[in-house]
């Protein structure tokens, strides 16, 4: 696909991968070979139907191939985006034993795309049920059940915490990556179908669950995996710390990076940040664009990065460094309390384990100094407690909503997406969001 | 967007802003703050809760100009972007309030610090606790809510730097010089206030609560921007707080955390956040 011009970028938060034009859609639709059975349908978490759609895009009839993806999947433009299709459908794709996958992504997107110019996005609500639903939480996975539950003639009203709707969508996944566009006309799709949006209403706080449950029929818990996790090494607490969620937040939701926006945001010359998921990386390509030195730290090497593939290549043509096998043991300050750089250990690689993934320990005795002005921890996210304050859902240790499908220890709640799963991907949000509206129509609430 | 009812000087640079915000008022209890969006572009800011009125669903804050964040808000006619609360946990005191009647209770504020301190004040006297307060400012100009606190408290002592009003000198010399018993006290006001009230009681065995205000972003635990060391474990002001006990609290490392406004990088942030109107009277800085 191609891309944003690399010295373009730093400076700007326009999205990079830039998508296909028809001619480039057609040639790749044509490199597929319409497998009678496609191993790309059982590597896609929703089974969208992608030899079909494919097809319907080389017939030049792009609205059917809209209609055949939207059956299984409620944000196209979005996952086309930030799937990672390489450890999904692509990864199954005959053509990838053997040179290139199909860029099954990319073609979904440039469907979507199209579907969104066309404003062929607007969905049809059956007639109105009487019934009431109320949705935790307005990331993909709260929108997805919204949408499916207006469409069936429920009344969704979306509580959501922030003073925007769509969750990680807007103030986690970069306007880079992510256009908030793309998400604001998902949302204006839903308001179109009659869901209400109540927004600044932290469940918990403003209303209970319990509270819920007297004006509504069936709750559904969407509130994500949003609490930042800090490593715990001595002086984490300095400044010029920052979670991952603090610096990604002020740049995506409050726009510091906009002319008009009033958000500061802190800013060294020489930024590690720590980690090797997508919350890292969209942390360092962000502030990379400020024109800062940026380092990546990883306690184990490039080959296992977490991150979707296209952003690490990104990454690295953005100029920032991969600092792999290295692992802080201590901030170290100045006497204001300052950063100043990073104690860190070698680490080495050691047998996989049980899920294939390898492990690593500390090399005894290899700790150095690393300087650097600014420390940014992206080490993951657990389930916010806050919705279920006051509550009778049960939890497990981890804090995470046990279900039985998508149903919770009561039974006029639901829950799914990263606040059941931990934190997980987009398209298993969604997914869950689909079958929890799914229970809650079957279950006749 | 939320319906401003009333957005008026009341004091040197101190304003008072009433809103329309049922969804925050309904469960409100003393104790609890609120963040507020002034423009979409805006910064997010704590601001403390100083009344509210369920039947009307109108709540009521008070805010100092201290940066170009709360400039900002002064300029605000008929509606405000954003407001969400009720954030944080309610006054411990509220929370236990059948423990504490017929017990004395000293609650101790620094400047605007008298705005949540007002409400719980309220609160304990409906429930018959037994209630003084000392009220410290710069200078008698900076005095607020006077008449509505001698008016709540059993005993109600203004203390001024420069001796303009009451009692001449810190807080903590005000405290010292009642030698009067109290079962707990109450601190609220800038950082280093309620380090040495808190030291203070310390020597004087009353158990301390202290309300902490760092800078926040989310209030609902998401940023980690709001963390405090308390006991030896890093704890989030949004959700953990912000009431924490002040005998355990660590104030110096609060205190260097805002060491970050002396760093070039840190006043080019401050100067973003408070624009001309730096005046290092907040605290944050460390100016002061
Ligand atoms: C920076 C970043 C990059 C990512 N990149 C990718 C990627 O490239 N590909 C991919 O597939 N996945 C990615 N993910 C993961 C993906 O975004 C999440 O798995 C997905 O968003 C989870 O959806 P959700 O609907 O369960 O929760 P979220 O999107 O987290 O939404 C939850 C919403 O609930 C709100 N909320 C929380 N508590 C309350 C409450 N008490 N009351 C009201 N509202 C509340 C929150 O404010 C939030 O808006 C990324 C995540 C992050 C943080
Ligand atoms: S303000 Fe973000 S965690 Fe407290």
């Amino acid at each position: 696909m191609r891309l944003l011009d690399k010295k373009e970028r730093i400076g700007s938060f326009s999205e990079v991968a830039l998508g296909y034009n028809d001619e480039e859609a057609l040639n790749e639709a044509s490199r597929c070979l319409q497998c009678a059975n496609p191993q790309c349908v059982k590597g896609c978490p929703v089974e969208v139907r992608i030899p079909e759609f494919i097809a319907s895009i080389l017939n030049g009839d792009v609205e059917n191939a809209y209609k055949i993806i939207r059956f299984s999947s409620a944000l196209p433009a979005v996952c086309g985006r930030v799937c990672p299709q390489e450890k999904q459908c692509e990864s199954k794709c005959i053509r990838g034993y053997k040179g290139e996958a199909i860029a099954i992504g990319a073609l979904e997107r440039y469907v979507a795309d199209y579907a969104l110019k066309n404003k062929l996005t607007s969905l049809k609500a059956k007639t109105k049920n009487g019934k009431k639903v109320a949705i935790i939480g307005s990331g993909p996975s709260g929108l997805t059940c919204a949408g499916e539950l207006a469409k069936e003639g429920y009344e969704v009203t979306v509580y959501e915490a922030l003073h925007k709707a769509g969750g990680v969508l807007v103030y986690g996944i970069p306007e880079f990556r992510l256009p908030k566009k793309i998400v604001e006309q998902e949302i204006n799709a839903l308001k179109a179908l009659g869901v209400e949006f109540v927004l600044n209403a932290p469940i918990g706080k403003c209303m209970t669950i319990e509270d819920l449950k007297r004006e509504y029929d069936a709750i559904y818990i969407a509130s994500g995996a949003g609490l930042p996790k800090f490593m715990g090494i001595e002086n984490e607490n300095a400044n010029g710390v920052f979670s991952a969620n603090e610096v990604l937040t002020r740049i995506n939701l409050m726009g510091s990076f906009k002319e008009d926006a009033n958000t500061p945001i802190y800013l060294g010359d020489n930024i590690v940040v720590v980690g090797g998921g997508n919350v890292a990386c969209d942390a360092a390509r962000s502030l990379r664009r400020f024109g800062k030195k940026v380092t990546l730290m990883y306690r184990r090497t490039k080959a296992e990065l977490p991150a979707r593939e296209a952003e690490v290549e990104h990454l690295l043509e953005e100029g920032i460094e991969l600092l792999e096998l290295t692992n802080p043991v201590k901030v170290l300050v100045d006497e204001d309390f300052n950063v100043v750089g990073l104690e860190v250990k070698k680490m080495e690689l050691t047998e996989k384990d049980e899920s294939g993934r390898r492990g690593v320990r500390e090399i005894e005795g290899s700790n150095s100094n690393f300087d650097c002005d600014m420390v940014v921890m992206a080490l993951g996210t657990s389930p916010n407690p806050l919705s279920t304050i006051e509550s009778s859902v049960k939890k497990d240790n981890k804090g995470l909503i046990i279900v039985e499908g998508t149903k919770t220890s009561d039974d006029k709640v639901f829950a799914g997406g990263d606040a059941v799963t931990g934190a997980a991907t987009v398209i298993l949000a969604m997914e869950a969001g689909k079958k929890a509206a799914r229970e809650i129509v079957e279950n006749d609430i | 967007m939320y319906k401003i009812l009333k957005n008026e000087l009341i004091g040197e640079n101190i304003f008072e802003l009433d809103v329309y915000a049922p969804l925050v008022v309904n469960k409100c209890l003393p104790g609890q703050f609120v963040i507020v969006m002034a423009y979409e572009t805006s910064e997010r800011i704590p601001l403390t809760i100083y009344d509210y009125d369920k039947s009307t669903g109108i709540l009521k804050m008070i805010y100092q100009v201290v940066g170009a964040s709360t400039k900002e808000l002064v300029d605000l006619d008929d509606e405000i972007y954003s407001v969400v609360g009720p954030l944080g946990n309610p006054s411990e005191l509220v929370m236990n309030i059948d423990e504490w009647k017929e017990k004395k209770v000293i609650f101790v504020a620094g400047g605007v610090g008298i705005a949540p301190v007002y409400p719980q004040i309220k609160y304990l006297k409906e429930h018959n606790v037994k209630v003084d307060c000392i009220y410290g400012v710069k200078n008698e100009k900076y005095l607020i809510l006077e008449e509505k606190m001698k008016n709540i408290c059993d005993n109600f002592y203004i203390a001024t730097d420069d001796g303009s009003k009451g009692y001449h000198g810190l807080v903590t010399d005000c405290l010292k010089s009642l030698d009067k018993h109290y079962d707990k006290c109450v601190a609220i006001g800038p950082v280093v206030m309620m380090k040495y009230v808190s030291m203070l009681t310390k020597d004087l065995n009353i158990p301390t609560i202290v309300s902490m205000n760092p800078i926040m972003v989310d209030g609902t635990g998401m940023c980690g921007a709001c963390r405090l060391i308390v006991d030896g474990n890093v704890k989030f002001a949004c959700v953990d707080g912000p009431e924490f006990d002040g005998h355990k609290v660590d104030f110096d490392a609060a205190i260097k955390r805002m060491n970050i406004y002396k760093t070039f990088e840190g006043r080019k942030y401050l100067e973003r956040c408070e624009g001309s109107m730096h005046h290092g009277n907040c605290g944050n800085c460390g100016d002061k």
